[in-house]
């Protein structure tokens, strides 16, 4: 009896962490995650030397290099991210997940945390950037430090969005397009591409509402070295939106 | 212990399973049959807090599975239907998750699954990933999962489905070893199982349940309860003569084996009528036996119940 008892106090966060883990494994283990790592640093290093003219500005900051992440993310994180649940709905393991002990939102917040750790990680590697550029001259390398900020929160709005549409179906293909569309949707809120068609429907109020949401203003406001509240803000509560959806459509499921 | 009040749910305007109630002891091993499409695996779902009950309500060790879900979850260990389980994983990578999901870590937690592995013959397998199995290993692997943490209420659907026969009673065995002080339901489509590690049935059909009780209980429903088969070359008299007595309400002849069976009336104990009369014929048996009741027939006579509520309905 004292076994089993010593069983249900340890497992106070156990299964939290044994999804966490899990899911991190998976990365490591399986190629998708690689390939995410790797076209992230080939292309995040192309983009900056070609077509952001990194050398040929003449300035130390690593501008050309931040503002490709936007785009690099919108193709890359729903890439990353179209499996987390649709594969577990094709291959029959969400039953086995959702009758382990753990609530919805534990196995919804493991999944990103251990794919937003991932993605940090990749981010991270980019560090000889950075050597580079205080090499070369002497960069603001506070306006640096919140680009990195930044970036990852942005990160994590994609990989918040692109988890919860892996919900809705079985396909790793439909997941994928799915979130790419929303994530460049919300990317381009602000953008004459968005709020012109809305103009021109005459919903004013609904323009400004979206553009207020755009990933894209919020990212550049941090990149300039203005590591705002609100802006701050905006990210984390983007994903905790997505994430409460999420775990209400995990839920909502279980009902049908 | 499991058990079930009311148990019902609905998918557009078919009942999946209604009105259900079952209850399973410590100690019993209960059967789950029906035909496909009888609510089985819904059933166990539900129990298991895959899905939500749409009315009644379910418990596991008196922990009801929608008010208390983590303690209902922690009391049970459940096979799910086609035991899944995540194929780029290794089978010792599996087993790891598994046992840090259900918070068994440290000394006591290895021990547990290598007792698991051992039990159901991983060992061979253990650094292998699992998409790389057998359907019988795959299989035990998803089992090893079920049992790693000892639960006291186990939920096994179809756990021998693609197994070979050895394999078969082998997990037969492992079901009967484990019956003591546990609460089992195991679904299949095999009725032979239910001999084998059952030691009660209940019998699902369109989402209710239609008969519940031992093994020997439903086979005493069966016609072939107490009837008479043997086997005779030349027996044409007899058969007439058996047909006339009292007591017999019937003689079928087996096209296949031409085996004879004479079925009893209605309570008649018929075995040593049939047996005089022979002798009296000097039949020349080569067999003979009493039969005590064949589930199959008391299978087709409750789902086929069905059928006929369905005509009524159109």
């Amino acid at each position: 009896m004292s076994a089993r008892a010593e069983i249900v106090d340890d497992q106070r966060g156990m299964a939290f962490r044994g999804v966490f883990l899990r899911e991190l494994h998976g990365y490591l283990i399986t190629p998708v995650a690689w390939l995410f790592s790797v076209i992230f640093l080939l292309f995040a290093g192309a983009f900056t030397f070609y077509l952001g003219a990194f050398f040929e500005r003449g300035q130390a900051d690593l501008d050309p290099f931040f503002q490709f992440h936007p785009w690099l993310y919108l193709v890359l994180v729903p890439a990353l991210a179209m499996r987390l649940w649709a594969e577990e709905r094709r291959s029959g393991t969400l039953e086995l997940l959702m009758t382990l002990p753990i609530r919805s939102w534990q196995a919804v917040l493991a999944k990103f945390l251990a794919a937003w750790m991932y993605i940090g990680c990749a981010l991270a590697l980019t560090f000889p950037m950075w050597l580079t550029v205080n090499y070369l001259g002497q960069p603001d390398n506070g306006v640096i430090l919140a680009s990195y900020i930044g970036s990852f929160l942005m990160a994590g709005a994609f990989l918040a969005i692109s988890e919860c549409l892996s919900v809705l179906t079985r396909s790793q293909v439909i997941a994928f397009i799915v979130a790419l569309a929303v994530c460049f949707l919300f990317l381009l809120a602000g953008d004459p591409l968005v709020q012109q068609p809305l103009l021109a429907l005459g919903s004013n109020r609904v323009a400004d509402a979206l553009s207020d949401l755009s990933l894209l203003a919020h990212f550049q406001a941090i990149a300039r070295g203005v590591l705002d509240l609100g802006d701050v803000a905006y990210f984390l509560l983007t994903i905790l939106f997505w994430l409460a959806a999420n775990v209400l459509i995990l839920d909502a499921r279980r009902g049908g | 212990m499991i058990e079930t009040e009311h148990l019902g749910k609905r998918y557009g305007r078919v009942d999946a399973v209604a009105d259900l109630n079952l209850k399973v002891s410590p100690g019993q091993v209960l059967a789950l049959l029906g035909p496909n499409g009888a609510g089985k695996t819904t059933t166990m779902r539900m129990i298991a807090g895959f899905l939500l009950p749409a009315t009644g309500r379910a418990r596991v060790c008196g922990h009801d599975v929608v008010a208390k879900p983590l303690a209902a979850r922690r009391a049970l260990g459940y096979l799910p239907e086609g035991a899944p389980s995540y194929g780029e994983l290794s089978v010792a990578e599996f087993l790891t998750f598994a046992s840090r999901v259900r918070g068994l870590t440290g000394v006591s937690g290895r021990r547990r699954v290598d007792e698991m592995i051992e039990r159901l013959q991983l060992q061979t397998v253990l650094a292998q990933s699992i998409e790389t199995l057998s359907k019988g290993y795959r299989r035990r692997v998803c089992l090893a999962q079920a049992l790693l943490h000892d639960p006291p209420a186990l939920i096994l659907d179809e756990p021998t489905d693609g197994l070979d026969p050895n394999q078969q009673r082998e997990v037969h065995a492992l079901i009967r070893g484990m019956a003591r002080g546990r609460a089992i339901i195991v679904s299949t489509h095999t009725l032979g199982e239910v001999r084998a590690a059952c030691n009660r049935v209940a019998i699902l059909a369109g989402g209710r349940l239609r008969i519940e009780g031992t093994p020997a209980e439903l086979e005493r429903r069966s016609r072939y309860h107490h009837a008479v088969s043997f086997r005779a070359p030349a027996s044409a008299l007899a058969r007439e003569l058996l047909g006339r007595l009292p007591e017999v309400d019937a003689v079928e002849v087996d096209p296949v084996d031409g085996r004879v069976t004479v079925f009893p009336r209605e309570g008649q104990e018929i075995f040593h009528v049939v047996v005089k009369l022979l002798d009296e014929q000097r039949v020349r048996v080569d067999e003979l036996q009493l039969e005590r009741g064949r589930l199959e027939d008391v299978f087709r006579q409750v789902t086929g119940d069905l059928s006929d509520d369905e005509a009524v309905a159109a």
